[in-house]
């Protein structure tokens, strides 16, 4: 178990920068966390992230990309747009979840 | 008289039928089956088909050849279940009323899901071979293949028998050869997993395999379509793998009717508890087979095991006792491999496939998660115990639906303590 510095605070990542004590995550941890994606938070990312966030709190996993077309109403081309190559993972990294049994 | 009805005459529903009417008086419980197709299908052989190993005549039996005496089979579309009523109403208006309910509605190949599976290269150029339409088209396209590249594509998980794209890469490098022509093909594989194999143990001791074959592995590939004009596969991340045969493997939704009912997830599979099969949320529904949630493999030898909890969870039910047993996950399956040999699996929900023997400890005769002619063989008697033993929910000798440890050799780890729920 590691520990990393951001956003003036000290987290727990498993060995891929996943928060391992989801309750360390912050909305300010996620903004630092998404910047070293090269990724500046918007109100549409905020809607996948909470979604993820409800979602694993409801079921106890990530969601995979059909649950979010389907239950969450994102289409598949606009989370690549935001969150580019590996949407969930990367939006799962930043939402402060584990990561996903998913793909992408 | 009760009613139990079955949604679904594939395996699942067939084993449930022929082990329910030998263990329910017919004096009390009537047993009623529901499918909308006559014809029952081998789907293991489905992979045997293209390569001419198989033709229609081993994997094509009617459905009530199967089914016992003492069990009407009723050949009608459902349009819903009415879960609050009790009742199944079905695609022509009749209602059947039912005091336990088994959904045995299984899983099946939908190249809608994809923006241009469907459309012009469909059956032409773009193949599978999940259903037995499929699989015949698929045979006639590769008596006329003379080279090229030829694409064997998963588009995303889970699907029923999940090795058996993996499988057909295999038989297709052996087939190719045979024919003289795998020198003049390019054969790729194309996962929107992180690999071919995807357990670690299996991933360590298969790994070489591909190599040795020669075929070339695309990884992490989620496809957003499939452009017809320059026939080639596309990924969400825009990256292109050109064939001139693609063989995929279209996403798997479960039963429309299950939709229609709102007793699906996102998938329409229903959400089942993974220990003793029943519906969550729904006292008198039960469900096996690929029509649930649960997390193993969809595959008839889940189905065979799933049938041995079920149907003793089913006769408790009915005497209103609490549901004794428990299902682990146990899945078994051949892996051919090509020329002659083949894999064998066993696993369960707690223990990925490991080395060893089966089903006896240091005896076999058969190899866990080697390559050997007698797995091969294995494979090929199944189809006469599927057709014979298995439909008519007959035990299979010394293999139970409880996962043995014996005879596997398991790394420290690997074993997983009991997961909760």
């Amino acid at each position: 178990m590691a520990q990393k510095n951001i956003a003036g605070q000290t987290v727990e990542v498993d060995a891929e920068g996943y928060l391992t004590r989801p309750e360390q995550w912050s909305r300010a941890i996620a903004e630092a966390l998404a910047q070293e994606l090269g990724l500046q938070l918007t109100e549409a990312h905020w809607k996948v992230i909470e979604f993820l966030q409800r979602d694993y709190r409801e079921r106890g996993s990530v969601p995979g990309m059909r649950r979010l077309n389907k239950v969450g109403g994102f289409a598949t081309k606009d989370l690549y747009a935001l969150f580019p190559d590996g949407p969930i993972k990367k939006a799962a990294l930043v939402a402060g979840l584990p990561k996903p049994a998913s793909c992408v | 008289m009760k009613e139990l009805l079955i949604l679904g005459a594939g395996t699942a529903g067939t084993i449930m039928a022929n082990k329910l009417r030998r263990r329910l008086p017919a004096a009390d419980w009537r047993i009623r089956v529901v499918d909308e197709a006559a014809e029952h299908f081998y789907q293991p052989g489905f992979l045997f088909l293209p390569f001419g190993i198989y033709t229609a005549r081993d994997v094509v039996r009617p459905k009530r050849r199967f089914l016992p005496r003492g069990v009407e089979f009723l050949q009608a579309a459902v349009d819903r279940i009415e879960p609050d009523r009790r009742r199944v109403r079905l695609a022509d208006g009749p209602e059947l009323p039912y005091d336990l309910l088994v959904i045995a509605t299984g899983t099946r190949p939908v190249p809608e899901q994809v923006e241009g599976m469907a459309d012009g290269d469909w059956r032409r150029r773009v193949h599978e071979f999940y259903t037995f339409e499929g699989a015949q088209a698929l045979s006639a396209a590769l008596r006329d293949w003379r080279g090229g590249r030829l694409v064997v594509h998963v588009s995303e998980m889970p699907i029923k028998c999940p090795v058996a794209p993996l499988e057909f890469a295999f038989l297709a490098d052996w087939w190719l050869s045979e024919q003289g022509l795998r020198d003049k093909t390019e054969l790729v594989y194309v996962t929107p997993l992180s690999g071919a194999f995807t357990k670690p143990i299996a991933s360590q001791v298969l790994s070489g395999l591909i190599e040795r074959k020669r075929i070339h592995v695309v990884t992490d590939f989620a496809v957003a379509r499939v452009d017809n004009e320059r026939h080639a596969l596309v990924s969400w991340d825009e990256r292109d793998v050109p064939y001139d045969l693609l063989v995929t493997v279209p996403p798997n939704l479960g039963a429309d009717l299950i939709e229609r009912s709102g007793l699906g997830d996102e998938m329409n599979y229903v959400p089942t508890d993974r220990h003793t099969l029943r519906a969550r949320g729904h006292e008198n529904i039960f469900v096996i087979g690929d029509a649930t949630d649960v997390p193993t493999s969809k595959a008839g030898s889940v189905a065979h095991f799933e049938a041995e909890v079920l149907t003793e969870n089913v006769l408790a039910h009915v005497c209103g006792e609490p549901l004794p047993e428990r299902f682990d996950g146990h899945a078994n399956c051949f892996i051919e491999s090509g020329f002659g040999k083949g894999f064998l699996l066993d696993f369960n929900y707690d223990l990925e496939p490991v080395p060893g023997r089966f089903p006896f400890p240091r005896l076999g005769p058969l190899a866990l998660l080697g390559e050997s002619r007698l797995n091969h063989w294995g494979k090929l008697a199944f189809k006469w115990i599927y057709w014979q033993v298995l439909l008519r929910g007959w035990p299979i000798p010394f293999v139970e639906h409880r996962m043995s440890l014996a005879g596997k050799q398991i790394p420290a780890g690997a074993l997983k303590p009991e997961a909760v729920g």
